[in-house]
């Protein structure tokens, strides 16, 4: 069924009895064209691409939770393409265009908002960064402005400008970013990749990789041996462990990130906000409550879940920047498992053996590039060759020294 | 992992005193080692899901390093030694 005005009026005449589930819950196959593994955003994406872009439909995507318990249900929502490198830059804006048309594309309501994300300077050597960031995005003809001061104080006039150790001296705005609904992510590119053939395996667990002559051959699950042509892994948080199953050893390591979200309030932030002294974003969502979260714990984590020590920091440098969230209470907090690469950037690429892809490592930038990732990866599994925009993101860059950098910290996880 | 960890110096102290620096299981290679040893010491990691074992440093203490080990899911800590006195 598609959605519309009408069938919303209708089916609400009839008291919303009579919907239809938005996808299947088929038993797997014995075997698939292409089986992917996670159900989160990316590997929902990717299907539903395939069967868009590629025609390719004898598809499988195993998740072994529910749809939207991973990361694409544990993130704060921001999507933006304010790059810097060439190899991440061209990408995100790829990913901030089909933003832009999914509902249309899924006929699916994902409420994509574009609030616009600024991103405040301190220093001045903050605003040089700001100002070659800006110019980088210009090039590739993305929406950048460089806002002073009393430009950033009419638009979000109650930040703490007059911080003593981070004063504000202006942002660094983009327009067309913002926020989508995340859960309805998941769920519109389900039920556009269920509409056309493939099957969502939901609580199937990959627990082995079964190889014959140096091919994937299939999976073994919580649900039995499923095999398949070409295995294609998008378990983001749990990477390691799958590709462990294939005997890969990753450049990722495991990291917890939290996120906060208030008590409801009236409106009052309108846009995203990100301080760039202390790693701290923000911004409201449509039920009232604040989203907002920080950096990593900087330790190896597959918890799920943060430490107090973790919310303290983050509390601190959202009160520094907003005095005014000391007044407002914390309604609940929720942690992610974070692919941290060692250079920050994502990898979509195949692998050393032959049938097996790899996407990973999307740090804690993932859910923006969502349908950029999965078009890219789509596009890589159906014809074996990596997609222009995907270029950079190999998995041997790391050795062949094409390490894409954006944070300039070097091989170091924890810190990008 | 609590919000407390117990330096072998120092005693029990809050996790905001110290600085993660990351796996300790990795033995830094020859100088004249191939280039693919020096790959997987610098990027590649074991990224293990139970047991592992990572420096921190006691960054507002003793400024000692230590050898952490502890647990990636349940967050428990079996042992803590002084880096420089582990066997």
């Amino acid at each position: 069924m598609r959605y519309s005005a009408l069938s919303l009026f209708l089916k609400g005449l009839g008291g919303n009895k009579g919907w239809a589930p938005a996808w299947r819950s088929p038993d797997p196959k014995p075997h698939y064209d292409v089986i992917i593994v996670g159900g989160g955003g990316h590997g929902l994406a990717t299907a539903y691409y395939l069967a868009t872009e590629f025609g390719i439909t004898n598809v499988a995507v195993l998740e072994k939770g529910w749809l939207g318990s991973g990361n694409i249900g544990r993130n704060t929502t921001i999507i933006r393409s304010n790059y810097l490198l060439e190899g991440n830059e061209p990408f995100y804006e790829f990913s901030m265009k089909l933003w832009e048309g999914l509902e249309q594309a899924f006929n699916f309501n994902a409420m994509v908002s574009q609030r616009g994300v600024l991103n405040l300077y301190h220093s001045d050597a903050q605003r040089d960064a700001f100002t070659r960031r800006g110019n980088a995005m210009a090039m590739h003809s993305v929406d950048a402005e460089l806002l002073d001061r009393e430009a950033v104080r009419k638009m979000v006039p109650f930040l703490s400008f007059d911080n003593a150790r981070f004063p504000i001296r202006g942002g660094l705005l983009q327009r067309r970013g913002g926020t989508v609904r995340h859960d309805a992510v998941a769920w519109g590119y389900a039920r556009g990749a269920d509409q056309r053939g493939i099957d969502i395996i939901q609580n199937c667990e990959v627990t082995g990789i079964r190889m014959d002559a140096g091919q994937v051959v299939g999976v073994e699950t919580s649900r039995g041996f499923i095999g398949t042509k070409r295995l294609a892994l998008a378990a983001a948080g749990n990477s390691t462990v799958v590709a462990d199953m294939a005997g890969l050893r990753l450049p990722i390591e495991s990291h917890v990130l939290q996120a906060f979200v208030t008590e409801g309030l009236k409106p009052f932030i309108d846009t995203v906000v990100t301080f760039g002294a202390g790693h701290f974003y923000v911004s409201q969502s449509d039920k009232g409550g604040l989203v907002f979260g920080g950096d990593i714990e900087g330790y190896n984590s597959y918890a799920q879940r943060g430490n107090l020590s973790g919310v303290e920091h983050v509390a601190e440098a959202g009160v520094a920047m907003i005095p005014a969230l000391s007044r407002i209470r914390l309604l609940r907090s929720w942690g992610g498992i974070m692919d941290m690469s060692m250079d920050g950037s994502p990898i979509i690429d195949k692998t050393p053996i032959d049938n097996l892809y790899l996407n990973a490592g999307w740090c804690y930038g993932g859910f923006k590039a969502t349908p950029a990732s999965g078009w890219c990866f789509a596009h890589l599994i159906a014809r074996d060759q990596p997609h222009p925009l995907a270029r950079a993101f190999r998995l041997d860059r790391f050795a062949r020294g094409f390490a894409i950098d954006e944070k300039g910290v070097g091989a170091q996880p924890n810190l990008h | 992992m609590a919000s407390l960890l117990s330096c072998p110096h120092c005693g029990t102290r809050p996790r905001e005193e110290f600085t993660v620096r990351g796996d300790a299981t990795l033995i830094r290679p020859a100088a004249d080692a191939p280039q693919s040893e020096w790959e997987a010491y610098v990027f590649l990691r074991d990224n293990p899901r139970g047991w592992h074992k990572e420096h921190w440093h006691h960054t507002g203490g003793c400024r000692r390093w230590l050898v952490v080990e502890r647990h990636t899911v349940s967050h428990a800590i079996r042992s803590v030694v002084d880096a420089g006195m582990r066997a």
